[in-house]
């Protein structure tokens, strides 16, 4: 669905942020993860077209980005702002998830009718005439999601998605991601919750300092011990338990650690 | 030394009609480091703007019992006067930010200038802060030039340079990379052994379980429990209390692996290890 080629960014000249970046982002639910700095978010910029890449192509759904205005790649990418306060302005919780929407020129009722699906989703329903700035931060990260959602393009991606999320709100929005993938969308995210990239996305890439040096199924990744510690990452708390038991297998939920221990135990 | 006496705390913010604390008490030992968990909206926050002030001086509202900071009543002394004893860190660093300062340096003098402390000092104190929180190559940056994580130290930064005997922190490292995260908490552990006093509110179970000295669970406003992580961790009905063990207690629960002697579940990666004694033990 997306296709970078040779892909470099700069903010200052001779301060390269991204260099020759290469990938080809199919239909998996794919994790980007590395250090802060290591290039996450002006990777994700500039697929949104919200940078212009230096050097390099940057293609999605076949569309050269360059070509493309910021306002036609919204309507097949969305981007969740890490900070909610960044994307919040309306002040009713229904109107700014429609206005993404209406903005696109999908029509009153679609709008209302998407809106509504994004924000029952999130568990937001209930609040649609509240001033977005008069929920806690976890509900304005939720909002923004919704927000995103309704939108209905092809891919999403989501920054920082779990932040100030607790046990319910994670649950929530691995719901999100769920339905969105059996929506056939191309669901992405920058996270440094390493336990949530584990039990929700197929793909995992590791940026460090501009470039991409692992990339591919998560279990593979989170195998990678040596690779990661150079890119300062560690591995999810469960796998890190099977590493230091000795333990061949790479664990990545707690349910499959727990299945193995029991059948290792019944042998 | 007592250095907090929390009685029957009982707050509702203005127009709200629920108490956002209910009853709460509780004492904490000088230079203890405290963990706050609980899900979103059970009153951690509020606890939190409780112990400098902000809770009920500059949210108002009704407010019972009391809280007692270094022998202070809150309810009697200014947010001023407590400023000078706790400092408190927010949950959005961007919150923080005094927005009248051109580079990350000055913002970190901010609090000190207020403080009326001497040129020299403030230098000390400063690169002091700078140092522990890593964050010296970018003193001359514009603070809204950060990236969330960077913010974030600064935000913890410019109240650790004030020296307070008292830290209070929600959620200080929600935009910080894992090993960010790690270097915050043992920075932070630092200051707990010199004899400062912690407070931290924080959904990182795994984190909470390796540095708190006791944790404090709170649901709908109310104490649930103060107590040791093990003990807290051990409980069965956390999930009633919409918080989640940390990785390795949930593992060691569902295999029934107690600790030797005790009827406490680990909580902490070494503590799993001895117990389900791996192959390469």
């Amino acid at each position: 669905m997306i296709t970078v080629s040779n892909l470099s960014y700069a903010y200052q000249k001779g301060n390269p942020v991204l260099i020759d970046i290469h990938l080809n982002i199919d239909q998996r639910s794919t994790a980007i993860i590395g250090q802060n700095g290591a290039g996450k978010t002006t990777f994700v910029k500039l697929l949104k077209g919200l940078l212009k890449p230096f050097e390099g192509e940057v293609f999605i759904q076949n569309q050269q980005v360059k070509n493309r205005t910021a306002a036609e790649l919204a309507k097949i990418i969305g981007l969740v702002f890490q900070n909610p306060n960044d994307q919040i302005f309306k002040n009713k919780v229904l109107d700014e998830v429609m206005f993404g929407p209406l903005n696109m020129g999908i029509d009153k009722q679609q709008a209302t009718e998407n809106a509504m699906e994004a924000l029952e989703m999130v568990g937001l329903h209930d609040k649609l005439d509240m001033n977005p700035h008069d929920l806690s931060l976890s509900e304005k990260k939720l909002l923004c999601i919704a927000s995103v959602v309704a939108m209905d393009t092809n891919i999403i991606i989501l920054d920082e998605p779990t932040i100030a999320q607790d046990y319910q709100g994670k649950e929530t929005i691995k719901k999100v991601i769920k339905t969105l993938k059996e929506k056939n969308k191309l669901v992405m995210t920058i996270i440094h919750d390493m336990d949530f990239v584990a039990e929700n996305f197929e793909r995992t890439i590791v940026f460090n300092e501009g470039k991409v040096i692992l990339d591919g199924d998560t279990r593979f990744v989170f195998a990678q011990k040596d690779i990661l510690k150079s890119a300062h990452v560690e591995a999810p708390e469960i796998t890190k338990l099977g590493e230091k038991l000795g333990y061949r297998k790479t664990f990545l939920t707690i349910e499959e650690f727990i299945d193995y221990k029991n059948q290792e135990r019944n042998l | 030394m007592k250095k907090i006496i929390v009685e029957n705390l009982k707050y509702k913010y203005p127009l709200s009609e629920k108490l956002a604390l209910n009853n709460v008490s509780f004492e904490i030992e000088q230079g203890e480091f405290i963990g706050v968990i609980g899900r979103n909206l059970s009153g951690k926050s509020t606890l939190c703007q409780a112990m400098v002030g902000l809770v009920p001086h500059f949210y108002k509202g009704a407010y019972g019992g009391k809280v007692i900071i270094d022998g202070l009543e809150v309810r009697n002394y200014s947010i001023a006067d407590i400023s000078l004893k706790v400092g408190i860190v927010f949950q959005n660093p961007f919150t923080q930010i005094t927005g009248s300062k051109m580079t990350v340096y000055e913002e970190i003098a901010f609090g000190l200038e207020n403080l009326g402390i001497s040129r020299a000092e403030m230098i000390n104190r400063i690169d002091f802060a700078l140092n522990l929180l890593k964050i010296a190559p970018f003193k001359e940056r514009s603070p809204f030039d950060l990236s969330g994580g960077q913010m974030q130290r600064m935000a913890i930064a410019s109240i650790i340079a004030m020296k307070p005997e008292i830290i209070v922190l929600d959620e200080p490292t929600s935009q910080l990379d894992p090993e960010g995260s790690e270097e915050v908490f043992r920075a932070i552990q630092d200051l707990s052994k010199q004899g400062i006093t912690v407070i931290l509110a924080e959904h990182k179970m795994e984190k909470m379980a390796e540095f708190c000295n006791r944790i404090l669970l709170l649901d709908d406003g109310k104490v649930v429990d103060f107590d040791v992580p093990e003990k807290v961790f051990s409980r069965d009905d956390l999930g009633e209390h919409g918080v989640n063990a940390p990785v390795y207690t949930r593992v060691c629960k569902a295999l029934n692996k107690k600790k030797a002697g005790t009827n406490d579940y680990p909580v902490t990666l070494e503590e799993a290890v001895r117990v389900l004694g791996g192959m390469g033990l």
